[in-house]
């Protein structure tokens, strides 16, 4: 292990959807025993788990499963992450269940995702399931989807299989709302295309799977023009040493702030401008996305958790009416006129839904506007207003300023993700 | 814009400190619960990252067995003293004391299980309403569904099958009187990341972390430090061997791994051919399948 080299890994987070039995568990079992990201006390624990279930082969799908009680239903029903690294880079999958009823958690996953992999039956084609999988993952921007056409084996790895299918998912994928789509002929079970190439599909001149995760071109998939820092906690150490010292701690957001940059703090307006951009170790001359650090202005000005601080010639919105595309978590349907908290960035606040304006139905696409009883796994159009402005972008434009989540008053619980518009 | 792009762990870093900064901003009595062990070690020097040049703005719990490594005890004591934070040690000898647990018996005998009703117990009574862990998605399969911000109820309860969707980086702390929240800000990281950032960054750990002489004895494959609280079977017998340790628990289910490794790259190394996890060397998480999952459920770290 070279130790520089570990240093300089970037990191790529990717999504799996596919529905049951295309595949997706033993694909990751793949990546994870082909990269030799397994160790023999998992393995042998799998094997012993192969063996009490009367299989013959190693069952590596086995690897990928998390608690008890789907381990006995047999299926995977939440988010589960999984880590492994190659020599170029460090992958975390949001392992997410492709049903329907399992929309909400395939979003959950999908929200701070790079990549997606969707996989494709060789021997079915593109079904309901494969266009609700790709929408969810431009609903939610992924900025990168790779169509895994799985089991060619099943299919005697015939080009012409999966060349239709390929052409098939290009008319319907240019209707999606992203930019970079990859199709790989892979067979799962056997390690055709996934890390190794594969000698039964020579017609295909493509990257494998593997590859093309270590080398897909991601510093880019960051709002770098935008600068946007939400405060997030203000530091006064009030000790002798630091005594009139005033921080404010937060991620970048979006852009890139230097020191001396003229910035304006939202809501207030105030002008000022960048003095330092702190972290313990040194004090530097510029913060990007997505850095955590701490910033000092020149002028003392009073600013809180929730203030947003932005560029002078480039500031977000600020709004109390907000259009937005939701996915409904909660077993409890949606209110209109409902009151909700709202978290955006670092600020909290309460919104009442004014309007569900459609319905999205997931397999077609197809917008209702007549039923509007928006329940759990839902997808819908809707219109906000906040009891203080947001300072927002557009989903599409930034990911971190233009979401949010609402809370149920009551139970606490987080109902809905939101993606503004 | 390749020159803006960050490491994976500068990444990994940005995320944790992140996510401690909202636990400082959105509960009011904050601990953090430091086992003396590495991946808290870290959580703890995050921590400082995050709220520097001021204080660590949490208490930091320690849950003593009272079958810890010495060494781990005066690692602890001393970094509280050097980084001037609160220290509570909640102590399970007390709780076995005063009836409330009842010590296992027999040469298996751990006071790990037992430790979920001190932990719980020291909670309710600080008031603590969140308590961040050390605890990494890739050590143990039941811990790959865990949230960064994981509810508990007013039992201190885990329900898997019933936890906050987190989204982005918005999470969600609100809770309701009694309720508390553990907070898990290295989720994402792998015990490779950890060793590796420990040695970027320079973090001291534990001496049990590296090769020394020791007494141990073997038992079912798995060599463990010999102390006198541990009651030897008849055939086994007291060695002297260069050993460390990959994990630091329980003296009583702990095992040691026969090593050379003198310095963190020798570890990182160490690590690195390793073909079996860090927890492979714990019997806590052996005695069933799903043994992690049922202590998880009932409030264990
Ligand atoms: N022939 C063949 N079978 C596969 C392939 N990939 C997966 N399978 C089988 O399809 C079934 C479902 O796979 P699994 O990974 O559990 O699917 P999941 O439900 O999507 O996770 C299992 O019996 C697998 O062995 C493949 O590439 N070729």
């Amino acid at each position: 292990m070279n130790t520089q080299s570990y240093l300089d890994m970037d990191l790529l987070r990717f999504t799996t959807a596919g529905s049951v039995d295309d595949g997706k568990s033993t694909l990751i079992g793949r990546l994870l025993y082909d990269s030799k990201s397994i160790f023999e006390d998992q393995l042998q624990a799998v094997e012993a788990a192969s063996k009490k279930k009367g299989e013959e082969q190693v069952n590596l799908a086995l690897l990928t499963d998390g608690l008890k009680a789907e381990r006995e239903q047999g299926i995977t029903i939440d988010v589960a992450y999984r880590y492994f690294a190659t020599p170029k880079r460090k992958f975390i999958i949001a392992d997410t269940p492709g049903h329907i009823q399992y929309t909400r958690n395939m979003v959950t996953g999908a929200s701070t995702a790079n990549l997606a992999i969707i996989l494709v039956d060789a021997r079915k084609g593109i079904l309901e399931q494969t266009c609700r999988h790709s929408f969810i993952a431009s609903l939610l921007q992924i900025p990168h989807i790779v169509y895994c056409i799985n089991k060619m084996d099943l299919v005697e790895y015939k080009e012409s299989v999966f060349e239709k299918i390929k052409k098939e998912l290009e008319l319907f994928t240019a209707k999606l709302d992203v930019k970079d789509f990859r199709y790989i002929p892979i067979s799962a079970l056997n390690g055709d295309n996934v890390v190794e190439r594969s000698e039964n599909m020579d017609w295909y001149q493509g990257p494998t799977l593997m590859y093309l995760l270590e080398n897909i071109h991601i510093s880019s998939d960051y709002n770098l023009i935008d600068a946007r820092f939400p405060v997030q906690y203000v530091i006064r150490p009030q000790t002798k040493e630091y005594h009139d010292f005033r921080g404010y701690a937060g991620r970048m957001a979006g852009g890139i702030m230097r020191v001396g940059d003229e910035v304006q703090i939202l809501p207030s307006g105030f002008t000022s401008k960048i003095k330092t951009i702190q972290t313990m170790h040194e004090d530097l001359t510029e913060a990007y996305t997505p850095m955590s650090v701490v910033l000092t202005l020149e002028d003392e000005i009073d600013i809180s958790r929730g203030d947003m601080i932005v560029r002078k010639n480039n500031t977000p919105e600020q709004t109390q009416d907000i259009d937005a595309m939701i996915c409904w978590f909660n077993e409890k349907p949606l209110q209109v006129n409902g009151k909700y908290a709202l978290k955006h960035t670092t600020k909290d606040v309460r919104t009442v839904v004014k309007e569900v304006k459609y319905k999205m139905n997931i397999n077609t696409l197809h917008r209702n506007e007549e039923d509007k009883e928006i329940k759990a796994n839902d997808i819908a159009r809707i219109k906000l207003r906040t009891t203080a402005p947001l300072f927002i972008d557009k989903y599409h434009r930034n990911r971190n300023t233009g979401s949010f989540i609402l809370i149920d008053e009551g139970t606490n619980e987080t109902v809905a993700a939101g993606m503004i518009i | 814009m390749s020159g803006y792009h960050l490491t994976h762990l500068r990444e990994l870093e940005a995320e944790s400190i992140y996510v401690l900064r909202e636990v400082a901003a959105q509960f009011e009595n904050p601990a953090l619960l430091f086992s003396g062990g590495k991946d808290s070690i870290v959580c703890f020097h995050l921590a400082r990252k995050a709220f520097f040049p001021a204080r660590v703005p949490f208490t930091l719990v320690h849950i003593d067995t009272g079958h810890n490594f010495s060494e781990t005890i005066q690692f602890r004591d001393e970094l509280a003293k050097k980084h001037q934070v609160n220290l509570l040690i909640g102590s399970v000898q007390q709780s076995i004391d005063e009836g409330k647990v009842t010590e296992e018996k027999g040469y298996n005998a751990s006071r790990n299980a037992l430790q979920t009703v001190t932990l719980l117990e020291t909670i309710e009574k600080n008031k603590f309403d969140a308590c961040i862990g050390g605890a990494r998605r890739d050590e143990e399969k039941a811990r790959a569904k865990e949230r960064f911000f994981s509810h508990r109820d007013e039992f201190g309860q885990w329900d898997p099958k019933n936890q906050r969707p987190e989204l982005w980086n918005l999470f969600n702390g609100k809770k309701n009187m009694g309720e508390h929240f553990r907070v898990f800000p290295i989720s994402n990281w792998t015990e490779m990341d950890v060793w590796q950032y420990i040695k970027l960054e320079n973090i001291e750990i534990p001496s049990l972390y590296f090769s020394h002489e020791r007494e141990v004895f073997n038992r079912d494959g798995v060599w463990y430090a010999y102390s006198t609280i541990m009651m030897l079977k008849p055939n086994e017998k007291v060695e002297k061997k260069t050993v460390r340790f990959r994990t630091i628990g329980d003296l009583t289910c702990t095992g040691a791994v026969l090593s050379d490794a003198k310095t963190i790259e020798d570890i990182i190394q160490e690590v690195a051919a390793s073909r079996i996890t860090e927890r492979g060397s714990r019997i806590d998480d052996k005695r069933s399948e799903a043994a992690m999952e049922e202590r998880k459920k009932q409030g264990y770290f």
